[in-house]
C-alpha cells in the first residue's frame, strides 16, 4: 500500500438499473504515468469521480496515497485533478479563476502566475475564460490541477482540443512530472496517445477491468503480426491458405492478410508466395499497438 | 472556512455582478423612497398596495426609515436572485467539482458561501439604507414633512431596528434563493420559481383569501422587514419565517452533503 498511489478493490457504482463500474480491482504504483484506457462510456470518469470523493461507490473500497476514499479530506490536498473537461467561471479571467481555487485550497498565490506561464497562458491570464479556445481552456484546467504541487495528478482526457504542438507539450509536461516523482493518472479514449506516454495501463471496458499492469507486459502478451498485400486482391485467399498450411492464424482485413507469426517467418512467406506465382506488394512484420491490443483483448473488432 | 469565504468573495466582487446588484438595489431604493414623498398627496396613495403613508407617520422618529423598510421586500428579491444564481451556477458551469476537490468538506463550502453572500448582502443593505435616508431627508421639506424627531435617540433606535429587520428579511430571502439553487441546480429555474412564487403566486393567493398571508413564506419575510404589519405581528412573522428557512436549509444541506456530484 505504501508504494501505491491508487488502489481499488471491488469498486462498483450503480445508477438505478445501470452498472457504470463493475467490481473493479487495480493498483497504480507511485511515480509513474498510468494510462486509464477505455472507450467513451466505459466508466473511466465515474471511477475518477469515486476516487476524488465526488460520488459515493455502491460497493468496494479504494485508497489514494494510502488514505481511504471515504475520507477525501485526508488526501485531496496532495491531489490535483481535472475531471470531465475544464470547468471555470466564464466571466472571470483565467488568472482570477485560478486565484479562486488558490484561495480555496490555501495555496501560495505566486503559483498562479507561475502555472499560467508553465501551461503557455502567461500572456492570456487576464482574458476572460469565455474568450478562451478549447485548447486554452484545457491548459487552464491542467494549471488548476497543478496548483497543489500534487503527489498524484488525475487528468481526464487532458489533450482534448489541443493542437499537435499542444499535445506534445502536455506529453512532455506529464513525463517531466513523473520523472520528478508525481504519479500521473491520465484517462483517454485515444489509445495511441496513451501508448506514447504511459508506463502502466489500466484498461476498462463496459465498467470492467480488462487489463491492469505495466504496458510492456501487455504488449508482450500479444503475438506479433505479419501484414502481407498482394498485387492482385484475388490472391489474398491464397496467402491465407499458405499461412494456415504453415500453422499460422491469418485473416483478411483492409485488403491485406494479417498473419499471427514472428517476423522471422516473413522471408518464408515471401518465398512460398513467389513459388505459388503470387507477387507481393507489401510484406511487413508489425508489433501490435495499444489500440489493436485493446480490440484484440475486448473482441470489439 | 476562511479560505472558502475568501474564494467566494473573489467571485462576488466581479464588477458586473457587484455594480449590477448595487445598481438594482439603488434603483428600487430611490424609486420607492421618492414615491413616498413625491406622491404624499396622491389619491392613489404613496405606499404598498395603495396605502397612504401620511405626514404624521413620516414625521415620527421612525419616519427616516419608512422608505427603507418599504424597499426591504425588493432588496430581498435581489438577494434571492444573487444567492440562487451564485449557488446554482456551480452546477451548470460544472465548477462544483473543482470546489469539492479543493475543499472536500461540503458543509464548509456551503457555510462559507452563505457567509460571503451575507457579507455581500450587508454591503447592499447598508448602501440602500444610507441612500434611502438621504433621499428622505432631502425630499421631506418639499413634502412638508417634519424631520425634527428623525435624528433623536429614538430616531437612531428606529434606524437600527429597521436596519436589523431588513437585514434579517433580506438574508432569509437569500437563503431561500440558495435553497432553490441547491434543489433545482439551475440559475434560471431557481430564480424564476422564486420570483414567480414571491411576486405573483403569493399575491394571487392573498387576493383570493387574505388569511393566507398568515402562512405564506414571502409574506412573513416582508412583514419582518417592516417590523410587523397591521395584519401580521412581528413575532409571528419571525417565528414562522424562521421555521420555513430552517426547514428548507436543513433539507438542502442534507441533500448537498449526500448527493453525488455527477455533472
Amino acid at each position: 500500500m505504501q508504494n501505491t498511489a491508487i488502489s481499488v478493490s471491488d469498486l462498483s457504482k450503480r445508477y438505478e438499473n445501470r452498472l457504470a463500474v463493475s467490481h473493479i480491482n487495480f493498483q497504480v504504483p507511485q511515480g509513474i504515468v498510468c494510462g486509464f484506457v477505455g472507450p467513451n462510456g466505459s466508466g473511466k470518469t465515474t471511477t475518477m469521480r469515486m476516487l476524488l470523493g465526488l460520488i459515493t461507490p455502491t460497493t468496494g473500497q479504494g485508497h489514494i496515497l494510502g488514505e481511504p476514499i471515504e475520507h477525501p479530506e485526508k488526501y485531496l490536498s496532495r491531489v490535483g485533478a481535472m475531471i470531465e473537461g475544464p470547468a471555470f467561471y466564464p466571466a472571470l479571467s483565467g488568472y482570477e479563476n485560478l486565484m479562486v481555487l488558490a484561495k480555496l485550497g490555501g495555496f501560495p498565490i505566486e503559483r498562479v502566475q507561475q502555472l499560467l506561464e508553465k501551461v503557455g497562458l502567461g500572456d492570456r491570464g487576464k482574458s476572460k475564460f469565455k474568450t478562451y479556445s478549447l485548447g486554452m481552456k484545457q491548459r487552464l484546467g491542467i494549471a488548476a490541477a497543478l496548483l497543489p504541487d500534487p503527489k498524484l495528478l488525475m487528468l481526464d482526457e487532458p489533450t482534448n482540443g489541443l493542437d499537435p504542438e499542444g499535445i506534445q507539450e502536455i506529453r512532455s509536461l506529464l513525463r517531466a512530472l513523473a520523472n520528478d516523482g508525481t504519479t500521473v493518472f491520465v484517462s483517454s479514449h485515444l489509445l495511441s496517445e496513451l501508448e506514447i506516454i504511459s508506463d502502466y495501463i489500466v484498461m476498462l471496458r463496459k465498467g470492467e477491468i480488462v487489463f491492469a499492469g505495466p504496458i510492456g507486459d501487455l504488449m508482450a502478451r500479444q503475438q506479433p503480426t505479419i501484414i502481407a498485400k498482394s498485387l492482385a486482391t484475388t490472391d489474398l485467399d491464397r496467402i491465407v491458405e499458405i499461412a494456415k498450411n504453415a500453422g499460422h492464424h491469418a485473416v483478411i482485413r483492409d485488403e491485406a492478410v494479417h498473419i499471427l507469426a514472428e517476423k522471422d517467418w516473413a522471408p518464408v512467406l515471401n518465398k512460398a508466395a513467389f513459388e505459388a506465382g503470387i507477387t507481393l506488394a507489401q510484406l511487413a512484420p508489425q508489433l501490435p499497438n495499444l489500440e489493436e491490443t485493446f480490440f484484440e483483448m475486448t473482441g470489439d473488432k | 472556512m476562511l479560505n472558502v469565504i475568501k474564494a467566494e468573495i473573489r467571485k462576488l466582487r466581479r464588477p458586473t455582478l457587484f455594480f449590477g446588484t448595487i445598481g438594482s438595489a439603488l434603483f428600487f431604493t430611490g424609486l420607492i423612497t421618492s414615491f413616498i414623498y413625491l406622491m404624499i398627496d396622491s389619491p392613489q396613495g404613496n405606499g404598498d398596495r395603495g396605502r397612504t403613508i401620511g405626514r404624521d407617520v413620516l414625521g415620527l422618529a421612525s419616519g427616516s426609515v419608512n422608505g427603507f423598510a418599504s424597499v426591504g421586500n425588493f432588496l430581498g428579491i435581489i438577494a434571492l436572485c444573487v444567492f440562487s444564481a451564485q449557488t446554482a451556477q456551480e452546477y451548470t458551469y460544472g465548477t462544483l467539482r473543482n470546489l469539492l476537490v479543493r475543499q472536500p468538506g461540503r458543509m464548509n463550502i456551503l457555510i462559507g458561501k452563505l457567509i460571503s453572500m451575507k457579507l455581500f448582502a450587508l454591503v447592499m443593505i447598508t448602501i440602500a439604507a444610507i441612500v434611502s435616508i438621504a433621499i428622505s431627508y432631502f425630499l421631506a421639506p418639499g413634502a412638508k414633512v417634519n424631520t425634527s424627531l428623525w435624528f433623536t435617540s429614538d430616531g437612531y433606535h428606529a434606524i437600527f431596528n429597521t436596519y436589523l429587520n431588513v437585514t434579517i428579511s433580506v438574508v432569509a430571502f437569500g437563503i431561500i434563493g440558495m435553497i432553490l439553487g441547491l434543489l433545482l441546480r439551475s440559475p434560471i429555474s431557481s430564480i424564476s420559481l422564486g420570483v414567480l412564487w414571491l411576486l405573483i403566486v403569493e399575491n394571487l393567493l392573498i387576493a383570493v383569501k387574505s388569511s393566507f398571508q398568515n402562512w405564506l413564506p414571502g409574506a412573513q419575510l416582508s412583514a419582518i422587514a417592516s417590523g410587523g404589519t397591521l395584519d401580521l405581528t412581528y413575532k409571528h412573522a419571525l417565528t414562522l419565517g424562521g421555521a420555513y428557512v430552517a426547514i428548507g436549509a436543513l433539507i438542502a444541506s442534507v441533500l448537498f452533503v449526500r448527493r453525488d456530484v455527477a455533472n
